[in-house]
Parts: structure tokens; sequence; C-alpha cells
């Protein structure tokens, strides 16, 4: 392997607030090893590497809520061989896509002194909406051990162990206590995608979705689960409408949720 | 495992502060000593070094879908039905490597994870976790390919069982025959009779060995007579009921019984169920290497037919709806495992009913679909 080109890496950002790319700064312990692994050819919010493409591999974090993002990311993804979008923000459009079910030009009426200079999409969107994506890493913010999984996975030419199941597999594993069948929280373990090692569960608090629908999810049906258990529609648009608000099963828990 | 059945003839007398001579006895032989114990809102295994450890005065109340531990009005340490966690974790365990792969440059060479096992003594497992166990034996010790490293835990553990007097509101051992008396699988087994006294009974010669050492008396026949009719009153408490007589068949007739479609529409496809499971063997296994590629490991973690990866071959997953995964368990459950293995692969614990966060009910479908009466209501 060492013998091999290394492959050139290019790190990409769009609306977001960094905290993806810097789980791959906050990877210590890993972060000699992947320096020494990889090519850190394009990653303008740690170094100096501004390489021109074409690369490996792109990692794309944030989403699309400019025109001048919407042109970029077409050339984004003529430059990368594999395009890999890490967090909530690229892969289902962040917590700014709340702004999908209000008017986008009403809050820059609001916020800004000078509304005219302020150029923004209506809706703020993954960037699957976009181009073609080769892979998607999770959560908010992405689980580092997952980058540096991807990240060998993708030197070694295997697949990477990236599960797509619920977080209820994690919670049993870890031997943590259901807290919706033990205390009635409503929790969006069941049909939210693993990865993070059930992370919030383990402190008492229900999972809240960050890492977005897993493969196959039933919203629809532990929405009215939630409903059934006295859980306004409210409360219940609420639960689903954070991180992942955007991605379309969650979206489907409230919008076709069925009469309970 | 060289444990047997014994009748209630052998039995003895113990006095509660008999138990904590049970603990130290068990730690002399070097054992770590569980319990169930009172953390994180439930009643569940934790590490115990004396009787006042024990839960005594607590218990749960358990329906589909939810557990809420509870005070009782009396100072019992066994009041209670199994809790979220089963022995399983214990000697099949969630996550475990295997062997790795490690190279200093070349040549490589494999490392495979060898560790003494712990010797674990659980004190209080429900008859149905006894039953299960043995079920899990069958497929994990004497089935074609063996499991060294559940083998050796199973064999240097020693397993108290506690007969159950308070069933939950999701048991139904009794429909299953695990429970709520345990006939075997024990090295010693109590009946709590009141806060302060129960009966003893052993099941294996190191059971005979460490009761020896246990200040205890013999078991009069009254006191026989109570712990007998409290397994009497207790069979007829079971929160759930299942009638198995041909059950393994009409499941197989009935493989397109609406009854699927409707029970797939409110299935999460969480697989709580089958995590929660005390036979549920399935895992899966992954490989991953380092990121310099000095090293390379081969892990297993528990798996569950509920993921979509459980069932993916070349091309894609077999089982691809909600549908037939769910299918998939009930029948596994319930026939399926007759056939491969001779026994139900339910002991009736009721731990998928209570721990479904939608809490579907087992019972409920397999009566549905096999078109029996419907089960018991839960008692409140
Ligand atoms: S199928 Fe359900 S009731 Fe039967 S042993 Fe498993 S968890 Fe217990
Ligand atoms: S019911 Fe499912 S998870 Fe359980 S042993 Fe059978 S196939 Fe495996
Ligand atoms: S039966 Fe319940 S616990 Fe099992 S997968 Fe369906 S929703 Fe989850």
């Amino acid at each position: 392997m060492s013998s091999e080109r290394k492959q050139r890496i290019a790190i990409f950002k769009f609306a977001s607030c960094d905290g993806c790319q810097l789980s791959l700064l906050d990877a210590e312990d890993e972060l000699l090893k992947v320096a020494e692994a990889v090519e850190i050819a394009y990653f303008p919010e740690a170094s100096r590497a501004m390489m021109k493409g074409p690369y490996d591999v792109g990692l794309v974090e944030g989403s699309i809520i400019t025109h001048h993002d919407a042109d970029k990311i077409q050339q984004v993804r003529r430059q990368c061989r594999l395009l890999v979008t890490i967090g909530a923000c690229a892969t289902s459009g962040g917590i700014q896509a709340l702004r999908n079910w209000k008017d986008a030009a009403e809050f820059v009426r609001t916020v800004y002194p000078s509304p005219d200079f302020v150029q923004t999409l209506k809706m703020s969107t993954p960037i699957a909406e976009h181009v073609p994506v080769d892979f998607e890493l999770r959560g908010c913010p992405i689980n580092k051990l997952q980058l540096v999984e991807l990240l060998s996975a993708l030197i070694a030419g295997r697949k990477p162990n990236i599960p797509t199941y619920s977080v209820c597999m994690e919670c049993k594993r870890r031997a943590t206590v259901c807290l919706a069948v033990s205390r009635g929280e409503p929790c969006l373990g069941p049909v939210t995608m693993a990865g993070c090692g059930a992370l919030c569960p383990a402190y008492g608090r229900p999972c809240f979705g960050c890492f977005g629908p897993m493969d196959s999810p039933n919203t629809v049906a532990l929405a009215a689960d939630f409903a059934a258990k006295g859980h306004s529609h409210a409360e219940i648009e609420r639960l689903f409408r954070s991180y992942s608000a955007w991605a379309w099963q969650f979206r489907r828990a409230t919008e076709e949720r069925r009469q309970a | 495992m060289g444990r047997d059945s014994r009748s209630h003839d052998a039995a003895a007398l113990l006095e509660a502060q008999g138990l904590d001579e049970l603990i130290r006895s068990l730690e002399r032989r070097d054992y770590e000593v569980l319990g169930p114990t009172v953390h994180d809102s439930a009643i569940d295994w934790g590490p115990i070094h004396a009787a006042a450890d024990l839960p005594a005065g607590w218990t749960a109340t358990q329906a589909p879908g939810s557990y809420r531990i509870e005070r009782r009005d009396d100072a019992r340490r066994f009041a209670f039905a199994a809790g979220p966690s089963t022995l399983k974790r214990y000697f099949h365990e969630a996550e475990r490597s295997v062997f790795s792969v490690e190279s200093n440059g070349s040549p490589f060479h494999v490392v495979e994870k060898q560790d003494a096992p712990r010797r674990l003594a659980f004190i209080g497992v429900r008859p149905c976790d006894v039953a299960a166990l043995a079920i899990l034996d069958r497929v994990l010790i004497h089935d074609r390919f063996p499991d060294p490293a559940y083998r050796a835990r199973r064999e240097s553990s020693f397993i108290v069982a506690a007969n159950c007097t308070e069933p939950g509101g999701a048991c139904f051992c009794d429909s299953m025959g695990a429970g709520p008396h345990a006939a075997s699988g024990f090295d010693l087994a109590l009946t709590e009779l009141d806060d302060s006294t129960m009966l003893v009974e052993c099941g294996s010669a190191r059971g005979e060995e460490v009761l020896r050492e246990i200040p205890h008396a013999p078991a009069g026949k009254d006191v026989r007579e109570r712990a007998r009719a409290a397994m009497a009153a207790a069979r007829k408490r079971m929160g759930r009921k299942l009638n198995t007589e041909g059950l393994a068949q009409a499941l197989y007739d009935n493989f397109e019984h609406p009854e699927w479609e409707k029970v797939a529409a409110r299935c999460l496809g969480c697989g709580n169920c089958t995590q929660a499971c005390p036979t549920c063997f399935c895992i899966t296994f992954e490989d991953a290497s380092d990121i310099d590629g000095s090293r390379a490991e081969r892990r297993r973690r528990w798996d569950s037919c509920f993921t979509l990866s459980h069932s993916y071959i070349h091309g894609g997953s077999v089982r691809q709806s909600p549908k037939s995964r769910h299918r998939q368990w009930v029948t596994h459950k319930l026939s399926a495992w007759e056939s491969q293995f001779g026994t139900p692969g339910c002991v009736g614990c009721g731990r998928c009913i209570v721990w479904c966060p939608v809490g579907i009910d087992i019972t409920e479908t397999a009566a549905a679909v096999a078109r029996q009466t419907a089960p018991v209501e839960a008692r409140s």
C-alpha cells in the first residue's frame, strides 16, 4: 500500500458551522496517521493546502443555500472521483432547512440592515439534490471514528463499516436501558441511523435524530405512537423537525401522518 | 454443564442472612457475583457484594412498551419479573474482536483473541432466563459449530435461579414450559417465601457444595407446600398466554395471512425485540483495517433479522419489506427454531413485548396468524 500514490483529499464547505470539519482535526490520536496516509490537497479551513484538482476524494460539508453554492457544487463534483457528504447539513439540509417551511426573504429583511446585499435561495437543500453523491457520513456533527473508518476503508479499497440500522441496536449493545420504555420519553432512536454509539441515551437524553433516518425507518408509525401516548401534533413536529428536518422520511412523519 | 434436575425433597430452608454467606462462599471460589440491582430506572444486572445490594422492596410494572420500577410495601428481594438485560450479554458478547492481523513491515502474523473467561456467578436468574441458557447452549455449544468463547464462559459460570412469584404483565413462561419454576439448568434455586425466608433447591454437585457452607435448615413439608402454592399462584397470574399446540405448523401454513401486513405497518424495524431477547443469537462480522495498513481486525457484533443488512447477499437484501422481516422474526422464534434445534426459540420472558417501543405483542400476532382466540389482557 505504501508504494502506491497517496489519495488526494479535498475538503469543501457550504452552509454549515464547521463542526464536521473540526471532527477531523479533533481526531487527535489518528490525525498524524491520517496526514501521513493521505495527501490533504485542499483544506482552506485548516491549512494552506490549496492545490488544484482533480481529487480522489472530496469531503463536502454544508448545505446549498445560495445560487453561488449551487454553481460551486457542480464544479466540485467534476473535480472529485468520489464525493462524500459529511454531516446533517450536507446530507439532509441541516438545521437551516427549517427555513424551507418559512419565508426566507422575510428573515433576511428582519435580520439584515441592507437586505439587498443578501442573495439567498428559498430553501436549504442537501448536496444529493444537486449532484450524485457516492457516500454519506451522517451526524451533527459526524462521529470522528466513522470518518477515520471511512478514510481507512478508502485507502485499503475495502467496504467501510458504517451501519445503516437504528440507534436502538447500539443502545442495546451497550446495555442502555431504553428511555422510551422505562421513562415514557419520546425518543427518535428507533427511526434514526446508528453511528453515534447511542451517545445521548447513554446520558439520559432521548435521541433527537441528528444522524437522520435509518435505512428503512417507519417514521409514520412512530409519530402515530407518540400521538397515542398523548403528544400533540406540534410537539411531534418539533421532534422530527430539528437537525434532519428536511430528510423526506422525517418530513413524511408529520406531513402524511395517518390518523392515530 | 453438569447441572441436572433435583426434586423439592432435596430442598432446604434459608434465612435471608444466608444470602450474605452465599455471596461470600461464591467470592471465595473466585466468582464475580452479579445480581439484580436498581439502576437507570430499572432493576438490572449489576455487581453485588452483600445481600443488602439486592433490590429489597422494589418491583417493576411491565406492559407492552412500558416498564416502571416501583416500591413495594414489603422487603422481598426477588419480587419482580425479568428485567431489561439478559444473561446473553455475559456469555455471547454484544461486541467482540475475533482475531487481528498485524504487520510491522512484513510478514504479517495473526493474533487470536484469547482471554481467560470471567468467572461469573449470577444470583436471582429468572426461570425463563435459565431455560434460555439451555437454548443458547444447544445452539452455541451442542451444534455443528461450537463457539469456544461462549463455551468457556458458560462452563465457568454459577447460576442461582430465583423462581418467579411475581410474573409481569407480558410474561408467558408457563405457556412455553419455561417457568415460573426452574426445573433444571441451575446450581441452586431459590423460592422466596416472605421477607426473611426462602426455599433452596440444589441442581448440581457444585450447588450442593456451596450450600454446605451456608447455614440452612431442612425444609419441612409445610415449607415445601408454601413454595408449591406460590408457584401455582404465579401460574395463574401470567400477563400473557400462548397456545403452542400446532402453532409451529399453523404459522408456516399462514405465510400470507393479512395480519403480517397489519403488524408490519406498526413495526418500526428497530430491532429492539431481538436484541432484548435472551435466545436471539444472530451476529454479524466486519473486517476493518487501520489507516496506516499495519493492523486489520475481524470483529463480531450482535445483529438482528430486522436490519436490512441481515439478509444482504450479492445484489441486495432478500427481506426488503418490513413484513418479511417481521415474519422472519416471529416464525423463527416459534416455528423454524423447532425444525432447526428441536425446541421453540422462545421462553415467554415477555421482553420483546415490553421493550418494543410501540408495544407489539408476539403472542397477539401469533394468535391472530394462527387464528387462535385473543390472548388475555395485561394486568394493570
Ligand atoms: S421471543 Fe420474546 S418472549 Fe420469547 S424469549 Fe424472546 S424476548 Fe422472550
Ligand atoms: S429471530 Fe431473528 S435475530 Fe433472532 S435468532 Fe432468529 S433470525 Fe436471529
Ligand atoms: S416489533 Fe417492536 S421492537 Fe421489534 S422491530 Fe418492530 S417496533 Fe422494533
